[in-house]
């Protein structure tokens, strides 16, 4: 371990409320992301066993509908979306670009306060009478109708907004005007890519839920008439408002993770990506078109047919660019040197369930199947395989990747695999199900059931406690881990980002001496101080005063 | 033919067998490329598993080729899906011209429905096989959605609109269905069941309703005189306002220039917002009754003047355009 790292620099509760550094911002955000990541698991696990009989004899209606609007509402907006960006982009992009610090560090602390703001009103709402109407808000059942208390909570997602939108903010800034000499834009890590492409959503997507949950909710609160009928308004008009953000936000979700993969499986495989600039461009262009696929969502509201058609076909589009980075993955294995590590286990996991939440969405943008499988659960199991399988997966698979520049500590291999694995089953025993359940016809936010649907239902939960396992073992070994873990080194796998030519953990200042880079991304034949050639070792970071 | 674990419902509708078709050309083509991503990745991930710890890969760039054909070739696939399915959600877009129509009014959180005859139920909905039906749809409060997965066919159920849809019952049996937009505490029990009936039983089971007063279009007609619409829309033509006689199904004119067809959308309109379309010859002076009429009473209402139909035409002060006048 070296001897000064961010970690021990300085001391005290106040070095870390009010640090600006990138690190220390970031494990914060760790902290409370994982909070919240537990609130929306316990509501997860109280709705899988409701459902383990038709009449579900667990909880009431009102209470059943609470559970599944908090736990869309806690997973979305405060555990999905920072997740990645504000854990491992906020601590991982300057490293990798060779800068001190983002371009602005006390706004990125401020980020985080504003998140803790805005998770204090919604925490508020949940315990004051909680929230009963889906986390999409319908009107007029969310601003007229409902009992619960949707006034803090649309308080509290409109302030979380601005936490995202200055994080997008910082990251581009910072990405522009601070890369270390010879970083120029091809030799980027794709993660930075995939971070540079999530911020345009951040910026332009953002403020669009702001002002539509801002206007549901003074609806709500002075009679207004913008979505309610019965005073003129128009009830669509809300969703196409809300799922113009929404539908983007599902590429803040995924596109992190994206970036995650793109660096875990050349290190793994010890070679360079396949397809590095189409791996780039495809981030940026899912980023871009994402934008334009929107009312999909509505397909059933009698919307016009050429609107369905229009976007049914974009949709479709929107695919190709995903596909494209599944390819590309595929084939960096050709001919690698794979090692099974952890991270490595995630990335192929990833594949395989992002495989199957990703082409499940061409199911429903197909118009005449989405006339069946909208709204059952078919799209609940689609959602779940690309945001838990996808961008969970991702976001743990990160975790264990960079946790040796985090900690300086290295987890548990074997106990790790495990838990990788246990995932991977757990995910799928409780999803798959759910899409046979949706073709038969189930609704979605259903708190009762047609007996016939039964079986099906207690496959999904039984799966569900699978998947629990698999992800308490790594809060478990991980925390373990930071005491009593293996020194790690500064590059113990080892990779080629720049994040790994320094201690491990990082100087406060990141560098010891500004790096200059000569090299292209994941270049491992040529990399000398990687320590490759046979009986050497890793070269140690630069020391200005060596 | 329902074994243990059945994968789909029963097929009981025209859009059944499209529906299902059409989801295992997309098993198909979804089930052969993930198989062969993932043998790729299996086979590649055991192939090429690292031998010695300082061993590197070998560094291969990328394919043009490869990154053309992977482009190309899932735009043509996704190209065939959205086509199919295009075609089929067309289908179900546009109704057809001859239709059984059905009044549906969704409400928390229960499901009215009428017969044509006047003849009501509530959470049941029979039908006769082989009729072409059509549900109008209204809701009383939030967004419902009305769903028969055996018939694979559903559509939102929306305050402040009529949402239409059709299907052709093609099996005589009993279906499920299913309030399908979470509408609030009891949505999941908002359900009920489609009965399909051959058409002699159908005409049976009608006819053991409940007498001329349940007839939407007697209602209709009471209505009509009870608020007043009588005292402008003279059938004659010499009124303040248009004769109804002809008008459902027929171009109207209105007064900046267009036409617009006389549906049940247009009817609704008028009662609820009549400065949004002026007949052409006509002052804005009708009041609205936004607020004075629930939605089974416009429905009443549309139903006689539905009626009115058939009923002849005045040459001057006829609400529609001479040259379309008529069936639609």
């Amino acid at each position: 371990m070296p001897r000064e790292h961010y970690l021990n620099a300085t001391y005290g509760i106040r070095s870390w409320l009010l640090t600006t550094d990138h690190k220390r911002i970031a494990l914060l955000y760790l902290a409370s992301v994982t909070f919240f990541f537990f609130v929306g698991g316990m509501f997860a696990t109280m709705i899988r066993i409701h459902l383990l009989t038709p009449n579900g004899y667990l909880v009431s209606p009102e209470t059943y509908n609470k559970l599944f609007t908090m736990h869309g509402v806690a997973m979305i907006f405060f555990f999905l979306i920072p997740s990645i960006p504000a854990v491992l982009g906020n601590f991982l992009i300057p490293l990798m670009i060779g800068a001190k610090d983002l371009a602005f560090p006390k706004i990125n602390l401020l980020s985080w306060y504003i998140y803790l703001v805005g998770g204090s009103f919604v925490l508020y709402s949940f315990a004051t009478g909680g929230l009963d109407t889906g986390w999409t808000f319908y009107t007029p059942l969310s601003s007229v109708y409902s009992n619960s208390a949707v006034t803090p909570a649309v308080i509290g997602i409109f302030i979380n907004g601005f936490s995202s939108i200055l994080t997008g903010l910082n990251f581009i800034v910072t990405i522009h005007t601070m890369r270390a000499p010879g970083m120029t834009w091809f030799r980027l890590p794709l993660f930075v890519w995939a971070h540079y492409a999530t911020s345009i959503i951040f910026i332009l997507g953002t403020p669009v839920i702001a002002i539509t949950l801002l206007l549901a909710g003074l609806e709500r609160m002075f009679h207004l008439g913008f979505f309610n009928p019965a005073l003129g308004g128009d009830p669509i008009l809300f969703q196409h408002l809300f799922w113009f953000y929404s539908h983007p936000a599902v590429y803040i979700m995924i596109l992190p993770a994206m970036g995650v993969i793109s660096e875990i499986i050349p290190t793994f495989a010890r070679k360079p990506i396949f397809g590095y600039a189409f791996i780039a461009g495809s981030s940026i262009a899912i980023a871009v078109i994402g934008f334009f696929v929107w009312a999909h969502h509505m397909f059933l509201t009698g919307e016009s047919t050429f609107a369905a058609l229009a976007f049914s076909f974009l949709s479709y589009l929107v695919a190709i660019p995903s596909a494209v980075k599944v390819f590309n993955w595929a084939s960096t294995l050709y001919k690698g040197s794979i090692a099974w590590d952890t991270p490595m286990l995630y990335a192929m996991g990833f594949i395989g369930l992002f495989l199957i939440g990703g082409l499940t969405g061409l199911f429903l943008a197909c118009l005449g199947l989405d006339i069946h499988l909208h709204d059952t659960y078919f799209v609940v199991a689609h959602f779940h395989y690309i945001m838990v399988g996808g961008a969970v997966m991702g976001y743990v698979g990160g975790l264990h990747f960079w946790w040796p520049k985090i900690t300086g500590k290295l987890y548990p291999e074997f106990l790790a695999r495990v838990a990788a694995v246990t995932l991977f089953i757990g995910f799928n025993l409780t999803f798959f199900p759910q899409f046979i359940l949706g073709y038969l016809g189930m609704p979605r936010r259903y708190h009762n059931y047609p007996p016939e649907f039964q079986v099906l239902n207690v496959m999904s939960t039984a799966g569900a406690s699978i998947l629990a396992l698999g992800y308490l073992l790594p809060m478990v070994y991980l925390i373990w881990s930071m005491r009593y873990g293996q020194v790690a080194g500064p590059n113990p796998w080892p990779a080629t980002g720049l994040e790994w030519k320094t201690d491990s953990p990082p100087l406060t200042e990141n560098f010891h001496v500004t790096p200059e880079v000569t090299w292209e991304p994941y270049d491992f034949k040529n990399r000398q101080d990687l320590g490759l050639v046979a009986g050497t070792r890793p070269l140690a970071p630069a020391h200005g005063d060596d | 033919m329902q074994s243990q674990l059945p994968l789909y419902p029963e097929q009981a509708s025209n859009f059944a067998p499209h529906v299902d078709a059409l989801m295992i050309f997309i098993i198909a083509v979804c089930l052969f490329f993930a198989v062969a991503v993932t043998a790729a990745v299996v086979i590649f991930f055991f192939k090429y598993q690292r031998k010695h710890p300082d061993e590197v890969g070998v560094p291969i760039h990328g394919d043009m080729r490869l990154e053309t054909a992977w482009m190309v070739v899932p735009l043509v696939l996704a190209l065939a899906m959205f086509g199919w399915g295009a075609v089929v959600y067309v289908d179900f877009r546009n109704t057809p011209q001859e239709t059984l129509d059905i009044y549906v009014i969704g409400k928390q959180w229960m499901w009215k429905l009428q017969q044509p005859n006047g003849m009501r139920e509530i959470n049941e909905l029979h039908v006769p096989v082989g009729r072409n039906i059509r549900l109008i749809m209204a809701s009383e409060d939030v967004i419902h959605d009305f769903f028969v997965p055996a018939f694979r066919v559903k559509m939102d159920v929306v305050p402040g609109h009529y949402n239409t849809m059709w299907f052709r019952p093609t099996k005589a049996g009993r279906y499920h269905f299913f309030c399908a937009q979470y509408c609030g505490t009891n949505h999941a029990v908002m359900g009920g069941w489609v009965t399909v009936m051959e058409p002699s039983d159908y005409a049976a089971w009608l006819s053991g309703s409940s007498g001329a007063d349940a007839n939407p279009v007697v209602a209709g007609e009471k209505l009509f005189a009870e608020k007043a619409c009588i005292t402008c829309h003279f059938s004659n033509g010499t009124g303040r306002a248009p004769s109804l006689n002809g008008v459902y199904g027929g171009q109207v004119g209105l007064a900046d220039g267009s036409t617009v067809t006389a549906d049940e959308s247009y009817i609704r309109e008028s009662i609820l917002v009549p400065n949004a379309k002026i007949v052409r010859g006509y002052q804005p002076v009708m009041p609205t009754f936004q607020g004075q009429l629930t939605e089974e009473q416009i429905m009443a209402l549309t139903a006689y003047i539905k009626s009115l139909q058939s009923q002849p035409v005045p040459a001057t002060g006829a609400g529609v355009l001479p040259a379309a006048a008529g069936k639609k």
